[in-house]
Parts: structure tokens; C-alpha cells; sequence
């Protein structure tokens, strides 16, 4: 399904020169030297897909998945007749599709390499969090480098574990959803992703199970020309409740990386999951994701989604309205600075009658950066007592950036109700100078503009990724002034 | 014992002379007040003074205890002492007063100390009391929507917190009822006291019955043509600003 019928042809921002020249960015350089163990070299081929599926010792139904995905992903196009033309600058040769540590999962804080620590440190994550990180399952490159959540939450009979891991161990559980909620064929990124995955986290909640604490993984992209590929899947039984957090922080390289995650989720009757994602990918990161959930009967998917920093960003969280009763949310923060394009929004599918869904997107433009918001809500005609909610909020700080919006609304049949609002507001110079006749540099006074005009959404986040949503802000909005 | 010279200045809005050479001194403790009509440069001396970038400053010199500001960043003007109340203060929508504050105060403090959070309310609360402002007030989001009484008391109460040494109020009386005017005035004249310079602006005599001014001075066509004690704000209100205008012509 397409995200918008609109055609977009306009051609990417001109800002590649050096949009960022005189601005020291140093202070966003996470890189340190990561001995990897297992490498699968440049470049993509029925090769690399084999030698994938034979490092993780893959069942042969895998590796069929995975080449049948290969095929798909060389047969499609470019979705540039509704895309960005920029994604016609991914080399796909000079990218490398698997990497890994060669390690086992770590379990306590003592046993984390000290070079981790070191990133977190360098991340000005505090004392107190950091703790509280050492029982966080984190993906470090390719593989989750330590989990200790998992001993907690299994007692629950929660399964927590990575892709490989969930697919080997508990097939009987992941295969009947595995690349149900988003087929491989979705589009040419899900077939990519469904080619060369790995990483990602498999989470099973039994019935009735209430996860008391959020399932937290770190994401990091830690080697020039590494693509990273995670594969997440969610199964909520029914009446269950958990809430998944990812958060991403890149370090800055001077060639083009490729990110592109899978995330499905399935929530079935009466169960809940809320997905939460802060991402801050270096300015040179394509990050191309599809997430989707399946919602049965009375059930409940929330999407809140962050994203910071990637030179392109296409990302539109979606929700199927299966069952009855089913609630659909997506709530989504979108920053593009000088250079970046994000390409943001969201999808409402709904099937069933009395499905409601509600989508809050607010973007904002700094500089020569762009946003662009993409919707789809469908609601067919032959369904009944549906209701959408869709408000897009745009900020522009200065007249060079830009904004758009594409909204697909198609709701059939007079049974059903939707209600649309959008608006474009602007950071102008009144605004700032008053700020700063207060004390406030003009770069705290921007930082606490942006933070003013997303604080409503970012009241939803836990309390340790709304203190690093505007962490991340201010360091954004520090370099964009000048 | 502060003081802040401006002298002979010149401040243009693009190509258009606004301010044609006003000089006056304030010192810690004193209460000057502008009158003057509309139009006359008196918004214009005080944004300029205050580092806005829409404003250039031709010529003519502000020192602040003896060292020039006018190189400075309107926010370095700032924390250097100066405040100005404006006539129209900007809406922050999402930003909650207390959080405004709260960074304006953190602000001021050396690279790497940390304001103290229980502190700096309880100082908030102090000054809130004083001023007799509802302590619910500082969670609303700063001027999002607010009277033209409201955004006062909150311009008041930010000084206050940020206890300035020198304040220009810029039409602090424009927009006010008689009863958010005394709230306002009564607010300036607790803070009033040897540590505090006051430059009120104003168009009518009305904001002087509640503060009362130890200068008055007249400014016409960007400049201050007449000066006096609080005798003349009075005078000016009885004969009108065509007297000044007469006056002038007859010199």
C-alpha cells in the first residue's frame, strides 16, 4: 500500500554542500574501534544471504524466507514516483549486511564491555540511568550484547530474546506471525530487511500477563557502511500488556549508512502494546522502517515514535484494525535540521466496525530541513460507529525550511466519523529575542521553543527518554543557530 | 551603586532615524519616567538598548557602570543587568512560566552549576506571594493566551526572579484595567529600592499616580526636549503634548 497517492517530484533539498560547514558537530561523535568477529563483507548477493543464515545456524525455512525475500527486494523499484529521488543515492554494493561480535548476551552491568560503557558514558546518560540501562536488552551492532531483563520478565513466562534466537528456540510461537503483519513484498525495504535481518528483539506475552516494567533496547549503528537490519516482533496474548522501548543513538560517519528495520506487532483480543521509539541517527543515515501492528478485538497498539537526525527518514507507523473495538494510535515527533528529510506519518487501516484511531504528528523544520507528513486512513464503507482523529502541527524555525503535508483520508459510509486538523506555526524572531532578553542564548531559546511546541507529546514518553528527547534537542538546536 | 549612561544615541530601523540623539543617566535606586506621544522613539530607545536585532544603533554610546553593552548579544545585555518589560511580550506556547523562569535563572549561573530545584521555588513562591500572584499561575504556559493584565503580572514576576539592575518598562500600563494596574505598580514599587534603576515608559500620566517618578522627562521626535520632577508628568497631563509642541516651536 502506498502512503499517499500524492506524486512527489520535487527534487531533494539543496543543501548538500555542506550545510553544517563552521558548526564543530564533534560533540555527536559516538564512534569507538568495535573488534567484530564475524563479517560478512561489502556488498549483496545470494552469497551474503547464505552466509547470514549460516553464521545464525538457521532453519532451512529461514534461509528459503530470506532468499525468496533477496528476489522480491532486486525485482522492485525505487518507490521514487512518490519518494524522495534521494533514495536513488543508496549504493546497495558498498554496503556491508552483517556484522557481528561473535558474543553471548551479557547479563549484569559487571559483565558489559568496558567500551560500551564507554559509549553510554559519552551519551551523558546519568549515574542513576545507567543502573537502570544494565538491565536493558541492547542490540550492540548485530547482536544484542546484554540482557538481564529477560531472567526478570521470563518468570512471567515472558519470552525476550533476539530474532535469531526467537526463531531457533521458539518457532512453534514466532512462525506464525513472522512476516504476517508486514510481508515481505510490503515494499522494497521489508524485503530487504526480510533478506539479510538480524538483531531485533522476539518478545511472546502470555495471556493476562501485565509486564510491570517497559522491555527496553538500545540500537546503535557502530561501523562505516554497516546497514543494520533489526527484526522486531511483539505478540501480546490475549489480555496482555507490555510496552517496548527503542532508542537510537549513531555515531557520525562520512559515508552513506543504511538502516532498515521490520517491526510487526500483534496484539490480540483485548491486549495492549505501546511502542516507543526515540531515534537520533547521524546526518548521513538512511532510515527507511516500516512498522505495523495487528489489533483483534478490543485490543489497543500505540506507536509513539521520535525521530532525530538521518539524512532521510521514511517511516509511517501503521495499525490494522482487525477486530472490533480495536484503537490505533500513533503519536510522532519528526526533527529535520539542515540536510535531513524526514519523512513521517502514519497508517490507519480500519476493518472492523467500531475502531478508532487517532494520530498526532508534529514535525519540525530547522534550517534547510525538511519534513514531510504522509497519512493513510481508510475506513471502507461497509463498516460502522468508526472514528479517526488526525492532527498534523508543523513548526518552521527561519524561511529556508519547509514543510508538507499529504494526508489520505478515505473514510466511506455515513456511520463513520473523522475529524482532520493541521497547522503551520513558526518560531519567529520576537519570539527568540524575548527569550533572549531574558538570558537565554539564542540556541537555549530556540531548544526551549521546540521543546514548548512537542511538550504535550513528549509528556507521554517514560520519564528517561523525555529527559533524552530533550537532551537530544538541545544539541540539535545548539548547532543550528549561527 | 550601579549606573547605566546612554548618550547621544542614534538608532535607525533599516534606513529610517528613529532615535536622534537621547542622552540620559540612571542610577541604582532612581525612577526616571518617559512620557511622550506615540511615534516619538520611546519602544524604539528601549528595544535597541536592549540588543534587538531589528534595531541599529548608529551612534552614540550605552555603558553599564562605565563598559559599553553595545557589543554585546541581547541575552549577554541581559544577564549583564539589564531587563526590559515589553509592552507586548512573545507567547511560548508549551513552555510553563516556572520552566521559563526557572532557565532564565539557570542562565545566569557559572558553566556547570546546577540551579537547585527546591530553591529555586521556594524563591518562586516567595516572590509570588509578594507580588500576590496565584501560585496555579505558574504552570500556565507563558502568555499562551493570556489578558493583557496577566501578561503583565507575568513580566513583573519575571523580574523579580531575575532581580535586575537596571528595568526599562515599555508601556507596562497599555491594556491594563485600574485594578491590574495597581497590581503592577504595587509589584515595581516592592521591588523598588537602592539596587533597582527604573526607566518607566509611558503615554499617560495614569501609571504615575501609582509610581511615583523621581524624574519625569519629555521625549519628541527621538529625543528628550524636556525634563523635571514628577511636577511635570501633571503639567503635561493638564496642557497636552501641544504645549510641549509649543514650547519647542517657540525656542
Amino acid at each position: 500500500m502506498k502512503p499517499s497517492t500524492d506524486t512527489d517530484t520535487l527534487a531533494p533539498p539543496a543543501a548538500e554542500a555542506n550545510p553544517v560547514e563552521g558548526i564543530d558537530q564533534s560533540s555527536g561523535n559516538f564512534s569507538y574501534k568495535v573488534d567484530y568477529a564475524f563479517d560478512a563483507g561489502t556488498g549483496l548477493s545470494e552469497d551474503t544471504v547464505r552466509y547470514i543464515s549460516s553464521v545464525k545456524k538457521e532453519a532451512p525455512w529461514i534461509l528459503e524466507f530470506r532468499l525468496n525475500a533477496l528476489k522480491k527486494f532486486l525485482s522492485m523499484p525505487m518507490p521514487t514516483h512518490w519518494a524522495t529521488k534521494d533514495l536513488e543515492n543508496i549504493d546497495f554494493n558498498k554496503i556491508r549486511y552483517y556484522l557481528s561480535q561473535g558474543q553471548k548476551p551479557k547479563r549484569t552491568w559487571d559483565e558489559v564491555p568496558d567500551d560500551i560503557k564507554k559509549t553510554f558514558e559519552r551519551l551523558g546518560i546519568p549515574e542513576q540511568e545507567r543502573k537502570f540501562l544494565a538491565g536493558v536488552e541492547a542490540q550492540f551492532d548485530s547482536e544484542a550484547a546484554y540482557s538481564n531483563i529477560k531472567d526478570l520478565v521470563s518468570k512471567q513466562g515472558v519470552i525476550f530474546v533476539n530474532s535469531t534466537e526467537g526463531l531457533r528456540e521458539h518457532p512453534e510461537i514466532f512462525k506464525k506471525f513472522f512476516g504476517k503483519v508486514i510481508p515481505t513484498g510490503d515494499n522494497k525495504f521489508s524485503a530487504l530487511n526480510s533478506a539479510v535481518f538480524s538483531g531485533g528483539s522476539f518478545i511472546y506475552v502470555p495471556p493476562g500477563v501485565k509486564v510491570a516494567q517497559p522491555l527496553q533496547a538500545y540500537f546503535r549503528i557502530n561501523a562505516e557502511n554497516f546497514g543494520q537490519f533489526e527484526r522486531t516482533l511483539i505478540i501480546a496474548d490475549e489480555g496482555a500488556e507490555v510496552v517496548y522501548m527503542e532508542g537510537c543513538t549513531a555515531p557520525k560517519f562520512s559515508t552513506s549508512t543504511l538502516h532498515s528495520a521490520v517491526v510487526e506487532l500483534v496484539a490480540l483480543k483485548g491486549a495492549k502494546i505501546q511502542y516507543i521509539t526515540v531515534q537520533n541517527w547521524a546526518n548521513n543515515v538512511f532510515n527507511l522502517v516500516t512498522k505495523r501492528g495487528v489489533a483483534h478485538e478490543e485490543a489497543e497498539i500505540k506507536w509513539i515514535d521520535c525521530n532525530i537526525g538521518s539524512r532521510l527518514t521514511m517511516k509511517y507507523p501503521g495499525v490494522v484494525l482487525k477486530g472490533r473495538k480495536a484503537r490505533g494510535e500513533v503519536i510522532s515527533i519528526a526533527l529535520a535540521n539542515d540536510g535531513q528529510h524526514q519523512d513521517t506519518g502514519a497508517k490507519m487501516i480500519h476493518a472492523a466496525d467500531e475502531t478508532t484511531s487517532n494520530v498526532i504528528a508534529k514535525s519540525i523544520s530547522v534550517g534547510q530541513g525538511r519534513s514531510t507528513y504522509r497519512g493513510i486512513v481508510h475506513i471502507p464503507k461497509h463498516l460502522k460507529g468508526c472514528k479517526n482523529n488526525t492532527e498534523c502541527d508543523a513548526l518552521l524555525i527561519n524561511t529556508n525550511s519547509r514543510t508538507d503535508t499529504y494526508p489520505a483520508i478515505t473514510v466511506r459510509g455515513d456511520r463513520n466519523a473523522t475529524q482532520h486538523e493541521a497547522s503551520v506555526s513558526k518560531v519567529n524572531e520576537e519570539m527568540i529575542f524575548y527569550m533572549q532578553q531574558r538570558g537565554l542564548t539564542e540556541g537555549q531559546a530556540m531548544s526551549l521553543a521546540v521543546n514548548g511546541f512537542i511538550n504535550d507529546l513528549a509528556r507521554q514518553f517514560p520519564m528517561e527518554y523525555s529527559v533524552e528527547l530533550k537532551r537530544l534537542i538541545d544539541l540539535e538546536m545548539e548547532g543550528s543557530v549561527g | 551603586m550601579s549606573s547605566i549612561e546612554i548618550k547621544n544615541l542614534h538608532v535607525a530601523i533599516g534606513e529610517k532615524e528613529i532615535v536622534k540623539g537621547f542622552s540620559l543617566v540612571i542610577r541604582s535606586g532612581e525612577v526616571h519616567a518617559i512620557m511622550g506621544p506615540n511615534g516619538t522613539g520611546k519602544s524604539t530607545l528601549a528595544k535597541a538598548i536592549a540588543g534587538h536585532p531589528d534595531y541599529t544603533i548608529t551612534s552614540g554610546e550605552v555603558l553599564l557602570d562605565g563598559r559599553s553593552i553595545l557589543a554585546m548579544e541581547a541575552d549577554e545585555r541581559a544577564r549583564a543587568g539589564l531587563f526590559l518589560a515589553f509592552q507586548y511580550p512573545s507567547e511560548i506556547p508549551g513552555v510553563s512560566i516556572a520552566n521559563f523562569i526557572r532557565a532564565a535563572v539557570q542562565a545566569r549561573l557559572a558553566e556547570g552549576e546546577e540551579l537547585e530545584a527546591t530553591a529555586y521555588y521556594k524563591r518562586l513562591y516567595q516572590k509570588m506571594d509578594l507580588l500576590k500572584i496565584d501560585r496555579k499561575f505558574t504552570s500556565r504556559s507563558v502568555n499562551d493566551g493570556f489578558s493583557g493584565g496577566e501578561k503583565k503580572r507575568c513580566e513583573i514576576l519575571q523580574m523579580a526572579m531575575l532581580e535586575p539592575k537596571f528595568a526599562f518598562m515599555d508601556e507596562t500600563d497599555s491594556g491594563l484595567d485600574i485594578d491590574a494596574l495597581r497590581i503592577v505598580a504595587d509589584g515595581v514599587n516592592t521591588m523598588r529600592g537602592p539596587n533597582l534603576g527604573v526607566l518607566l515608559i509611558t503615554h499617560y500620566q495614569r501609571l504615575l499616580d501609582y509610581i511615583v517618578p523621581d524624574h519625569v522627562h519629555v521625549m519628541w521626535d527621538g529625543r528628550i526636549v524636556k525634563s523635571g520632577d514628577k511636577s511635570l508628568a501633571l503639567e503635561l497631563e493638564a496642557k497636552g503634548y501641544d504645549w510641549v509642541k509649543k514650547e519647542l516651536a517657540a525656542v
